[in-house]
């Protein structure tokens, strides 16, 4: 038998495989630290705060499919009259799948006139973009996109 | 106050109660800083609030995270109530303020 010195073929892919998943959980602890505390769904609780969103009067305009998740144009609107006494006090945009899902939050008051705003996101992939608006009234609104990305904001390892 | 480069674009005449809108595209990195293994960290560097005061209340406000793209672009609308200067504020990581103003007059 030739095998009297150093590792055997299998000893060597199994070492690289063994080397690899090491190198998978550190870069996923890694990954860890770089997000929130707050996952999506803690965050969309917090917001809700045990209130029931009513599927209505929000629009999302975005684009059907980003190519670079580095810049994805968003515009909210929401059918409000924006007077005193009934207007949208808040517009949250969470990012289900991104390292922070709290996008932005928009405070408005009635000098706004109309509940309508706009910004550019980070994505990291595709995912679901929920929008909830918070109104004078105390009630909530809520909206639901799919966004496709084709190329993420985090492979550059930000 | 520091000054900041930043394109604002909105009318300069509205008449009164009609509803404007304000574009704004500031220039700034919006660093969400680096953690990962191998690369060198880089702190976070964003600009975290925006604040827009027109006759002398606060009008609109926006909270910023890592997840908004590299030279932020906001757009919102506001009520023409009297002609003066619309001001507004970025606040950065560390505490820096970065101010710009516009003029509306108001027919």
């Amino acid at each position: 038998m030739a095998r009297t010195r150093g590792p055997s073929r299998r000893d060597l892919v199994g070492g690289a495989s063994l080397g690899v998943a090491l190198l998978a959980t550190g870069v996923k602890t890694a990954h860890a630290q770089a997000s929130s505390d707050e996952s999506f769904e803690q965050a969309e609780r917090a917001i809700l705060s045990g209130r029931t969103p009513k599927a209505a009067g929000v629009e999302i305009v975005m684009p059907q499919l980003s190519e670079n998740g580095n810049s994805v144009d968003i515009t909210v609107t929401v059918a409000s009259p924006m007077t005193a006494e009934d207007h949208v006090r808040r517009v949250h945009i969470l990012a289900e799948k991104n390292p922070f899902p709290r996008v932005a939050t928009f405070h408005l008051t009635p000098r706004a006139g109309r509940a309508e705003v706009s910004t550019r996101m980070r994505l990291a992939t595709t995912q679901e973009i929920v929008v909830i608006a918070e109104t004078s009234r105390g009630e909530l609104l809520r909206a639901q996109r799919e966004m496709i990305v084709i190329l993420g904001a985090c492979v550059d390892g930000g | 106050m520091a000054t900041i480069a930043a394109r604002i674009t909105m009318p300069e005449t509205a008449k009164k109660g009609e509803i404007i809108e304000i574009r704004l595209l500031v220039r700034h990195p919006m660093e969400r800083g680096i953690d990962a293994q191998g690369a060198v960290s880089v702190r976070r560097q964003i600009l975290h609030t925006f604040r827009v005061r027109y006759a002398g209340e606060e009008v609109f406000h926006m909270d910023l995270s890592t997840g908004i793209a590299a030279n932020p672009y906001i757009a919102f609308t506001t009520t023409a109530v009297e002609t003066g200067e619309i001001t507004f504020e970025w606040v950065e990581d560390g505490g820096a303020v970065y101010q710009r103003s516009a003029m509306l007059t108001v027919t």
